[in-house]
């Protein structure tokens, strides 16, 4: 195959856009297509302080990677999960690509936050540990954002992921989360303050296998590894199937997710009108409130005290 | 030629395919859900492979929690 921009020797195809490029027209393509979308999508500008959620994976350091290149104020997050050896290789990944790239990186454990590590969280709780590993990342993710005083939360979201949530959410109609998937997940003020920053994707018009391409072709060292507690997740198996119909019909991961986003996607509300976003007894984080006689605790905090309470039986 | 796959890592004798698309096919792996390496360089679908290649087949499809 032959570049489509200079007509060398292409190293990546992409058949949905009906083209292959070459190592340096490739990088331009990927960090044009994160520019495009951040303008787009109007999701930040260059005065805003990015937090820059990271696992050591290819999506994560590759965002951060374009973010720093483009000169953005992007700062790296990471929170050690505490999924043995899999999450020190993670750790280790994130800060060997902070040293060389001279970013700053923010470090910290749920075992030392919260006392509980994923393995052990899904234990207690008796749930599959993505679950609990997906609800203190994000409560996490933001508390951060808030505590460091960052305007914009970033992660490493792409085309894939996000048609695996939303072949999922259709097949089980679960109208609520349809009504909340989107590239910019807007700032949630609650009691006068902020609870939940601006949450963006600027990876969404890019295809899982055209990130990991980014890291290997730019050298980021990422862990290739996966996590050793996703074995049989939902999630996982969705891309494989949206994967197989990408490969019979190139382009069908893009009309799924942008056909949602441009024809569907407002006639889902992004709020359950039955209940009230209230602070969380606990924390002050968001909590649905549907019965004003309860007290209002967030999910977090219900997880939490279900995990500390069952450890000290 | 020598086609290292990971998740878990391991590394197969495979003879014969022309291509990538062949050697893919061969392996019953979804060029979509895959990077082809040889040499620290990605390969294109059609490029064609020789007996003394070392390949690596690297999955791309991660899972688990958003």
């Amino acid at each position: 195959m032959k570049c489509k921009v200079c007509k060398g020797p292409a190293v990546m195809d992409i058949r949905r856009h009906n083209a292959a490029f070459c190592k340096p027209h490739f990088l331009d393509h990927f960090r044009n297509q994160v520019a495009r979308t951040i303008k787009e999508f109007s999701m930040f500008t260059s005065d805003d302080r990015l937090l820059v959620a990271v696992s050591g994976g290819k999506d994560s350091l590759a965002v951060w990677d374009v973010l720093i290149d483009l000169g953005y104020d992007a700062t790296g997050f990471y929170l050690d999960l505490g999924i043995g050896g899999y999450s020190t290789r993670s750790k280790e990944a994130a800060i060997a690509y902070a040293d060389a790239k001279g970013a700053k990186l923010i470090v910290r454990s749920l075992a030392e936050e919260h006392g509980y590590t994923v393995p052990e969280l899904a234990k207690l709780t008796r749930r599959v540990p993505c679950s609990g590993c997906g609800l203190n990342k994000r409560y996490e993710f933001n508390r951060a954002a808030l505590e460091e005083g960052f305007d914009i939360l970033v992660t490493g979201h792409n085309l894939d992921d996000e048609v695996a949530t939303l072949f999922g959410n259709v097949l089980h109609w679960n109208v609520d989360m349809l009504g909340r998937q989107a590239p910019v997940l807007e700032e949630k003020v609650v009691g006068g303050a902020t609870a939940l920053v601006r949450k963006v994707k600027p990876l969404v018009r890019l295809a899982e296998r055209e990130t990991a391409a980014y890291a290997l072709l730019t050298g980021i060292d990422y862990v290739i590894e996966e996590c050793p507690m996703v074995e049989g997740n939902t999630q996982h198996r969705y891309k494989e199937a949206v994967a197989l119909l990408e490969e019979s019909s190139p382009g069908t991961k893009n009309h799924m997710y942008f056909g949602f986003l441009n024809r569907v996607r407002h006639r889902f509300g992004d709020e359950d009108e039955n209940f009230e976003l209230v602070p969380c007894a606990g924390c002050g984080a968001p909590a649905a409130r549907w019965d004003a006689a309860a007290e209002p605790v967030c999910s977090f905090c219900k997880t939490k005290r279900l995990a500390l309470g069952r450890k000290q039986q | 030629m020598k086609v290292r796959l990971r998740n878990p890592d391991r590394v197969v004798d495979v003879s014969g395919p022309a291509t990538v698309l062949d050697l893919l096919k061969e392996l019953s792996i979804v060029p979509e859900a895959v990077l082809v390496i040889r040499d620290a360089t990605l390969l294109t679908r059609d490029e064609r492979l020789n007996e003394t290649d070392e390949i690596e087949v690297r999955p791309v499809l991660s899972g688990g929690a958003s």
